[in-house]
């Protein structure tokens, strides 16, 4: 049988660590999340001034997508439009709800944020790697109680097979208070017969996203 | 390839509880934004278009009990049902899916001043999901999507891409949002909000109208059940501008990409654009833009905005509905709110009732996010 | 209204996340939107909200925002002018 589509890349943030192809390429010492992250983003020596107005949800995806993606060019991929985001979390935005209601919880200092409600919308992190890395391509945020690796596999799989995408950045970024869970997959098609990457199928997701960093 | 008709259908909104009582309005051209007071929504009056909530739980409580379910539960649960009972396709099969398009589904229970009888859990938009799957007895976990305001287009694409591949053979697609303080306070920050009912494409237009809805479409590869006459959900995709992530991209570029992946696989001309026009400066200019880029300024569009406001996760639902309901009928409303261009591109914005054939549309919407989707629909 | 200037930029810092600049580096001659600074349009929204949360002024249009938000200098003018700085 002919294997069509394989696992590229992958990176994965969680508990401190970061990890790109399961080689452990970062450990921090910072607990907080958004401690964490800015103490990533300095490691990296990442010169995006923006990351900083960034709410949690959008700097675990955008920390997690720089280093999947590390600044090269998709190989055979030359329009933006051509690469997928589909990503997946549990959670939604509530970590940045939270913050966003406790502005407006109180009628006497009542002083809503447009920089904090504008990530009140989960995908806006799609929004953020996609004016990054100038992708154009479709994209979904799906909200879903756990990481599903047939899930993904289905849907992204349906995607390549009609051409909606030759290439797809996927995966599972949940965010909720102190918790982070960042594991991003790049996905790509492959001529018949190449050998020497993973095989985007569930059990291998799965495999990956059960690795410690 | 298989095809993807639509069943069934149902709007809540402002307007009514059923399709027909919203299409009844529109064809009026009633808007159902009005000045509302409700000191849990907003410290003053404000305008939007909501729900007439006694009637929401009188009906509500024909079938089911109010207390066990939240706002946001009754309405999404009043709807599908609606339109679960007007078609006979087998909602329990595990051949059926049901996706749910919301923003912000409880957001309600953030707040320590609601006081619903339920788990705080229910904040996740798949816990709620799972609530309505299970008051249906739905075999399969529904897949939920949240991705702005293009997610109720969005869920309609994924829907007739999961027939088509033979994944599923009926999808029951609800979209749903509700006016909250959360969401009025977030406009109000970015200073979108219209004082009044909102103006698409107008020159005076000064903003947009919240509202809140629910819309169902229930889509089948089976024509024995599709309503007449019928009607076929076709391509669709979505795009992103990656250029800002709360303004449009001043050239379109994410919708026009959108638009000419649909164009792509359609062999006819498209008679009718159902467009977002939420009636903000940026959004219609943008709009006017991608319109034109694609060739399409001579084509008859209209936004639906100014009768239900702008809302949000329920919008690509509803807006379609009515889209197919303008298919089925060949009448295309007019754009409520719009009397003079204020948009640089020529684009022909529907301006009065029109009897007239209609075979193809184009349904498009925007995003925060950068985030845009284009749907095609035929008769 | 050299103090207040110095204190706008502290909190036109924290205010809008810009993490890598000191006030020292923030022309208040320089504009703030297009070039100078190069802030957006959120920016220009978090300002407004800056403005009402710590000097109570309140400004409701963009028209208004953007004589006011030209500068870091015309922001104090803004406040002095209006006897809240």
């Amino acid at each position: 049988m002919e294997i069509k589509y394989h696992i590229r890349d992958y990176c994965i943030i969680r508990n401190q660590r970061i990890s790109l192809n399961g080689n452990l390429i970062f450990t921090g010492s910072e607990t907080i999340p958004q401690s964490f992250f800015t103490e990533a983003y300095k490691h990296f020596n990442i010169n995006y001034p923006k990351f900083h107005k960034m709410d949690n949800l959008s700097k675990l995806g955008f920390l997690a997508c720089e280093l999947l993606l590390e600044h090269k060019n998709i190989p055979g991929i030359v329009k933006g439009e051509d690469v997928g985001i589909i990503l997946y979390n549990a959670a939604s935005s509530a970590d940045t709800d939270r913050i966003h209601q406790k502005s407006i919880q109180d009628r006497s200092a009542y002083f809503p944020s447009p920089s904090v409600f504008v990530y009140t919308l989960a995908n806006i992190v799609i929004g953020e790697i996609c004016i990054r890395h100038k992708l154009f391509g479709e994209s979904t945020f799906f909200i879903s109680e756990r990481f599903n690796a047939e899930l993904l596999h289905s849907y992204v799989s349906l995607l390549l097979d009609d051409c909606v995408i030759q290439s797809c950045i996927t995966g599972w970024l949940e965010l909720d208070g102190d918790h982070y869970d960042g594991v991003l997959y790049l996905i790509e098609k492959t001529p018949s017969g190449n050998g020497g990457f993973v095989i985007f199928e569930p059990e291998k997701l799965s495999e990956i996203y059960l690795q410690g960093t | 390839m298989r095809k993807v008709y639509a069943a069934s259908d149902n709007i809540i909104s402002s307007l009514g509880f059923t399709t027909r009582e919203n299409a009844d309005f529109l064809m009026a051209g009633e808007t159902g934004i009005k000045l509302h007071e409700d000191i849990r929504i907003s410290p003053s009056p404000y305008w939007a278009s909501q729900v007439n909530n006694s009637v929401l739980i009188q009906q509500f409580s024909e079938f089911a009990e109010p207390k066990k379910f939240t706002r946001f539960e009754q309405l999404a649960i009043s709807s599908i049902r609606d339109a679960i009972l007007k078609c006979h396709v087998n909602f329990t099969s595990p051949r059926t899916l049901f996706i749910l398009s919301t923003t912000k589904g409880n957001v309600d229970i953030f707040d320590v001043r609601t006081n619903y009888a339920v788990d705080s859990d229910r904040a996740y938009l798949w816990k709620t999901a799972s609530i309505i799957q299970q008051f249906f007895n739905l075999a399969n976990t529904p897949l939920v999507v949240s991705n702005a305001c293009i997610s109720g287009v969005v869920a309609i694409i994924i829907g007739a891409r999961l027939i088509r591949s033979g994944r599923f053979d009926h999808i029951i697609v609800c979209g749903t949002d509700l006016v909250t303080e959360f969401v009025l306070s977030g406009f109000n920050s970015f200073l979108s909000l219209c004082a009044g009912p909102c103006k698409p494409f107008d020159k005076d237009r000064q903003g947009l109208s919240l509202g809140e809805a629910a819309g169902t479409l229930i889509l089948t590869c089976d024509k024995d059940l599709a309503a007449r006459p019928e009607v076929c959900i076709g391509e669709g995709y979505s795009s992103n501008d990656a250029n800002h992530i709360s303004g449009p991209s001043r050239t379109g570029e994410g919708l026009y990409i959108a638009i000419m992946r649909a164009l792509e696989h359609s062999q006819s001309k498209v008679d009718y654009i159902s467009a977002h026009g939420t009636a903000t400066p940026y959004n219609d200019e943008m709009e006017s833009v991608a319109i034109n880029r694609a060739k399409l300024g001579d084509v008859p569009v209209n936004s639906l905005k100014g009768f239900w406001g702008h809302t949000l996760g329920a919008a690509g639902v509803v807006e379609t509905i009515a889209g197919i309901f303008s298919l089925r009928n060949d009448f295309l409303f007019k754009t409520l709110g719009y009397s003079e261009s204020g948009v640089s591109q020529s684009i022909a914005v529907i301006s009065e009732n029109r009897q007239t054939t209609v075979h193809n549309i184009l349904k498009i919407a925007s995003g925060f996010g950068g985030s845009n989707a284009s749907l095609l629909i035929t008769k | 209204m050299e103090q207040l200037i110095n204190k706008l930029k502290n909190e036109i810092i924290e205010a809008l996340n810009l993490t890598e600049m000191t006030p020292e580096s923030i022309d208040e001659n320089a504009p703030l939107f297009v070039e100078g600074l190069g802030l957006d349009s959120i920016d220009a929204l978090e300002l407004i909200v800056l403005l009402e949360k710590k000097y109570g002024l309140k400004l409701s249009t963009a028209e208004d925002g953007k004589k006011v938000l030209r500068s870091v200098k015309s922001m104090a003018e803004f406040i002095r002018a209006n006897n809240k700085g």
